[in-house]
């Protein structure tokens, strides 16, 4: 199973190496949508009676995972438009790989890749928006959980919208509900991970601990049936 | 052969749940008093509890239908998770309209984060989500597997979105006041009425909506059968000489 998913993450990798669609669009298309967001809440904007920092600065992480949130939807559906040709899945299947490495190896792909987007998307966040940083432990927990948990459920929602020409519109529906708790779980830890005390962010980084490992072996699990006769 | 979806069982079931509706409906309008703090709001209880317990059982059925149509393939069990699913969504509106309705008078306004709301909202989403994929032009067998496993992890979801978002709230605020007010004799049984009355309802609906479901089922199974038929008779094998 672990072979068939670095098969997996291998060749997705590759396509990626030869493509560059993950690091020429959907990274700017991150940037961008952090930059409207400071557009739509002006950076002058504080709220009286509280600290002087501005509010843009002090909504900084859900501001951060709502970028990352779209942008793991571009990365999702590119995961599987490229399977989506010349019955590629069905391919996949008649190789005899295993549905859970197929999964693992698809949603490591994304986690890969979503990483490199965070560490940009978070130092561009840093700056532009002016957040102070608090405990780095923290931060990076909450981000590796974080992660596993939106590209491991993602994978299986967007397996589950393969193949369908309603698949853009489809996958977003099925996915944000469900991943409403990891970002809010990650809002918070981030937030105690920027602004401090870190106490308090680490109950819910145990709690992203949780999904990830939760979401991980449901994908695991769900993903042969799902596979079966695509 | 009747060309309706009812029967006797179905029209003694839906005769029980009109009946029950006014009762349920007079009880909780004119007999039950006003309560204390929340004078005649409380009234919208009548209907809210009940619309939780239809719509947690209907998830549940979508749940128990969507495992045993994993496991063994049967039609019966795909097609009453997929009507369940319909009737458990219907039942969220009504419970998230007589929420928000009830949350104007007590909180002021129409929508207050409150775990509860947040969640069943979420919920509603997800579930909505459920029979988008129920209606996705898939090979049938492909569209009830995949409809299946979201049946499934949707339920799980819906555990974790609830918990998740009441830790939330915990953190900010005390507990929002429930339901835990104080309630008299006649006010408990008008909801228990509610309860009785609303399951019935919806058991009507559900078996109806099951039927529809079952009858559109044999009929794309014998439009397929007539297709294939067709084809065969065009085919002709020589016997109508047509081409020769």
């Amino acid at each position: 199973m672990l072979h068939d998913a670095l098969l997996m993450a291998g060749k997705d990798l590759r396509i990626e190496r030869g493509s560059r669609v993950v690091l020429g669009q959907i990274l700017p298309f991150g940037a961008l949508v952090l930059i409207l967001f400071g557009l739509a809440i002006s950076p002058d904007l504080t709220v009286l009676g509280t600290d002087r920092r501005s509010v843009l600065a002090q909504v900084s992480p859900g501001l951060f995972w709502m970028a990352v949130l779209f942008s793991a939807l571009q990365a999702l559906n590119r995961s599987f438009a490229v399977e989506a040709a010349d019955g590629n899945l069905d391919g996949l299947k008649m190789a005899g790989l295993d549905p859970a490495g197929i999964f693992l190896g698809k949603a490591g792909t994304v986690t890969a890749q979503l990483l490199v987007l965070e560490i940009l998307l978070g130092a561009g966040a840093f700056l532009i928006y002016g957040a102070p940083l608090d405990s780095v432990i923290l931060l990076v927990v909450t981000v590796l959980f974080a992660t596993t948990s939106i590209t491991s459920a993602g994978t299986l929602y967007a397996a589950l919208g393969s193949g369908l020409r309603v698949r853009d519109t489809l996958v977003p529906l099925l996915v944000l509900p469900v991943l409403a708790p990891v970002l809010l779980a990650a809002t918070l830890a981030t937030d105690a991970a920027v602004f401090g005390p870190a106490g308090d962010g680490w109950s819910w980084a145990l709690l992203l601990a949780v999904f990830a490992l939760l979401y991980v072996g449901i994908g695991m699990l769900a993903f042969g049936p799902i596979m079966e006769e695509t | 052969m009747n060309d309706t979806t009812s029967s006797r069982a179905t029209r003694v079931l839906g005769i029980a749940a009109l009946v029950s509706l006014a009762f349920s409906l007079s009880f909780g309008l004119i007999f039950s008093p006003p309560e204390v703090f929340q004078a005649d709001s409380v009234r919208l209880m009548y209907i809210h509890l009940p619309s939780v317990a239809v719509a947690y059982s209907c998830f549940a059925v979508t749940l128990l239908g969507s495992i045993i149509y994993l496991r063994n393939g049967s039609t019966f069990w795909d097609l009453l998770a997929g009507a369940a699913g319909e009737i458990g969504v219907l039942f969220t509106a009504f419970l998230l309209i007589s929420g928000s309705l009830w949350g104007k008078p007590t909180w002021g306004v129409y929508w207050q984060w409150d775990p509860r709301l947040t969640s069943t909202a979420v919920m509603f989403i997800m579930y909505i989500g459920y029979l988008v994929v129920r209606r996705l032009e898939l090979p049938p067998d492909v569209r009830s597997r995949r409809a299946a496993v979201l049946g499934i992890v949707s339920f799980v979801n819906v555990i974790i979105v609830h918990y998740s978002v009441q830790w939330w709230r915990g953190l900010h605020q005390g507990q929002t006041i429930g339901i835990d007010t104080q309630l008299d004799g006649l006010m408990l049984f008008s909801l228990f009425l509610g309860l009785v009355s609303f399951l019935v309802v919806g058991s009507w609906l559900l078996v109806h909506r099951f039927r529809i479901a079952w009858l559109e089922h044999q009929l794309s199974a014998q439009g397929m059968e007539r297709a294939i038929a067709e084809r065969r008779a065009e085919g002709g094998f020589g016997l109508s000489g047509s081409g020769a």
